[in-house]
């Protein structure tokens, strides 16, 4: 580092590489770019950016974005430090284990790289409102969990207002798994969602429930049977937690005897624990090239400098180096960014009973059976006979007493791709 | 910054934020209302207005376990339908099929489950445990292995099961309705 930072941070050619980008066009650049200092002024002191994740690729992804010229970032994440994550997760330290991992990054990055602010939130995604997201430009994910990604994805996509396109945030998501991984752009309603793309994942490995109770054959079997059959056995309600040693240590000494009975080989402490926790190894170099893609893609977004990836990248590094860049499609069907909505205005007057009848009369829906719900409150449901007759007495009631001016009915039916979304204005 | 936003222009101008239902609320919504079950199954919600929690009893009308009435409990997470409803058999009952924890071998509830299945498949595999239980995947090995030896006094066992008898020591509870 030479020179000393001004208040900014910057000194004379602090910049010099990323600015080749910046100050003149290419062949690929969006028509709107402005080279020159009006996106730098963006990028490095109007772009608010946020990593969700601190773990293997947060901490690739916080110092990219910090040394590629981000300056206002916040980091998500709601785990500590453990040992185990030193070989990869270099903002950390011996030291530092214990401690929140969004928080010790957040420090690391800005003792690293002066005029950087990183705002850590040691917490989950979930505790967050919609205020929260709507302050960033753009939102990186580096996430290890299924659920965790689902949910901002929604959110993401329900953040969308028609009045006001800032509340689009593009999403970027990266994922690795072993020498597996991969990056994509969504688009929240303009291009494949998170959950378009659910039925790709590879499901968990489970083997069949008989097979771990009568005829174990792999270690695996054993550690199962341990976990899923004597656990809830031995232990009743209470709760099997993966990251408690002492619950780890009793299923591991339980699996070693079942296989020794069996005659079987390879049950050890570590593999317990990556088996009842779905643990596949980390590899930091398929970290490194996923969060660099990632936050490849964010600095184009943010800049317009050059055209984004259209949409998902994939790499697969288990033979070779071998990767594939192709666009996902939108799924029409899609629980979150598909199916239809409609606005529809009706009379305060009209029951429950009348909007059902309308919406199975009405020639461009045609809807059978219809069941209608809003939000957590159910609104009719044809079935079961139970949860029917418990919404029945609704069919009388004026739907302007349920559903204020403006509000939101999900609507399922066996005849719609997935559900409806209703938008009630009384005239 | 990109613009996205001219790309959303050709879209219908209706397009417009969605209810704060989670993916899976709605899929199970979707799952429950279009359930068609026979006559020999019900859902019981303890909660009507949690769509994630219910039982579901199974009285078959024929083969070995008529005459019984058999509770399974429901359980469905925010993962749904990533992942299986998870499903136990709330009583202790005679079935080599099903553990005297409650546990379950239906291939579809672990190892195949895929999220194009839905409820009623759940429910429809379930029902077929009773009609045809199958020795060649036991949890309950006794069970299995008499279904295997000798047909008459396993069918002799699950009639005293059912009644609240003792097979092998073993204490089942009274499933069988009046």
């Amino acid at each position: 580092m030479n020179g000393s930072s001004s208040s900014s941070g910057d000194w004379h050619d602090r910049y010099y590489h990323v600015d080749q980008i910046l100050d003149r066009p290419g062949p690929r650049t969006d028509p709107s770019f402005l080279a020159g200092d009006e996106v730098k002024d963006f990028l490095r002191n109007k772009c608010k950016i946020l990593v969700i994740g601190a773990g293997g690729l947060g901490c690739e992804i916080l110092a990219n974005l910090a040394l590629s010229g981000f300056k206002d970032i916040h980091v998500i994440d709601m785990d500590t430090i453990d040992i185990s994550n030193l070989n990869r997760q270099f903002l950390f330290r011996q030291k530092d284990v214990g401690q929140p991992k969004a928080i010790v990054a957040a420090e690391f990055i800005m003792n690293r790289v002066p005029g950087v602010k990183v705002t850590p939130y040691y917490g989950k995604i979930q505790d967050k409102d919609d205020d929260y997201y709507l302050q960033f430009n753009l939102v990186i994910c580096g996430l290890d969990s299924v659920e965790a990604r689902r949910w901002i994805n929604a959110t993401l996509v329900n953040l969308v207002d028609p009045e006001n396109p800032e509340s689009l945030k593009p999403l970027i998501d990266g994922g690795t798994e072993g020498f597996k991984g991969q990056a994509r752009v969504i688009l929240p309603t303009v291009s494949s969602c998170y959950e378009c793309s659910l039925d790709m994942l590879n499901k968990p490995t489970a083997f069949p429930i008989c097979t771990i109770a009568n005829t174990p054959r792999l270690p695996e079997h054993c550690i199962e049977w341990a976990s899923v059959l004597e656990w809830p056995k031995v232990h009743g309600d209470k709760k099997l937690d993966t990251d408690d040693p002492e619950h780890i240590g009793w299923l591991y000494s339980m699996a070693l005897a079942r296989a020794k009975e069996f005659k079987i080989e390879g049950v050890t402490w570590s593999l317990t624990q990556g088996v009842v926790k779905n643990i596949i190894p980390a590899i930091a170099s398929t970290n490194a090239i996923i969060a660099a893609s990632c936050c490849n893609e964010a600095f184009k977004i943010a800049t317009s400098s050059a055209a984004y990836l259209n949409n998902y990248f994939m790499l697969i590094g288990t033979d070779a180096v071998y990767s594939y860049t192709f666009e996902h499609e939108r799924r029409a069907e899609c629980p979150v960014c598909g199916g239809e909505s409609l606005d529809i205005t009706i009379s305060k007057e009209w029951t429950v009973d009348r909007l059902i009848e309308m919406l199975v009369e009405k020639q461009d829906i045609q809807i059978k059976k219809p069941s209608l719900a809003s939000g957590a409150k159910h609104i009719y449901f044809q079935a079961p006979p139970q949860l029917e007759e418990a919404t029945r007495p609704n069919l009388e009631k004026k739907v302007s007493d349920l559903i204020p001016d403006g509000g939101e009915i999900t609507v399922t039916a066996s005849s719609l791709p997935f559900s409806l979304s209703l938008r009630i204005n009384y005239s | 910054m990109i613009k996205i936003w001219s790309m959303k222009k050709n879209e219908d101008a209706a397009a417009r934020r969605k209810p704060k239902t989670s993916a899976a609320q709605i899929r199970v919504q979707k799952d429950l209302t279009e359930l068609d079950l026979p006559p020999t199954m019900k859902t019981h919600f303890p909660d009507p207005t949690d769509l994630l929690n219910f039982t579901l009893t199974i009285t078959p009308d024929e083969g070995m376990y008529m005459g019984g009435a058999f509770v399974f409990s429901f359980a469905i997470n925010n993962n749904y339908p990533h992942e299986p409803p998870k499903v136990k058999c709330t009583h202790t009952i005679y079935h080599p099929n099903v553990d005297l924890e409650g546990n379950v071998c239906l291939n579809i509830l672990r190892e195949d489950w895929k999220p194009v299945l839905n409820l009623n498949s759940v429910m429809v595999g379930l029902q077929y445990l009773f009609l045809e239980p199958n020795a060649d995947d036991p949890l309950n090995k006794e069970a299995a292995e008499e279904l295997r030896k000798n047909r008459e006094q396993f069918l002799y066992n699950v009639k005293s099961a059912m009644r609240g008898g003792v097979i092998k020591g073993t204490h089942y509870d009274k499933v069988a309705v009046q």
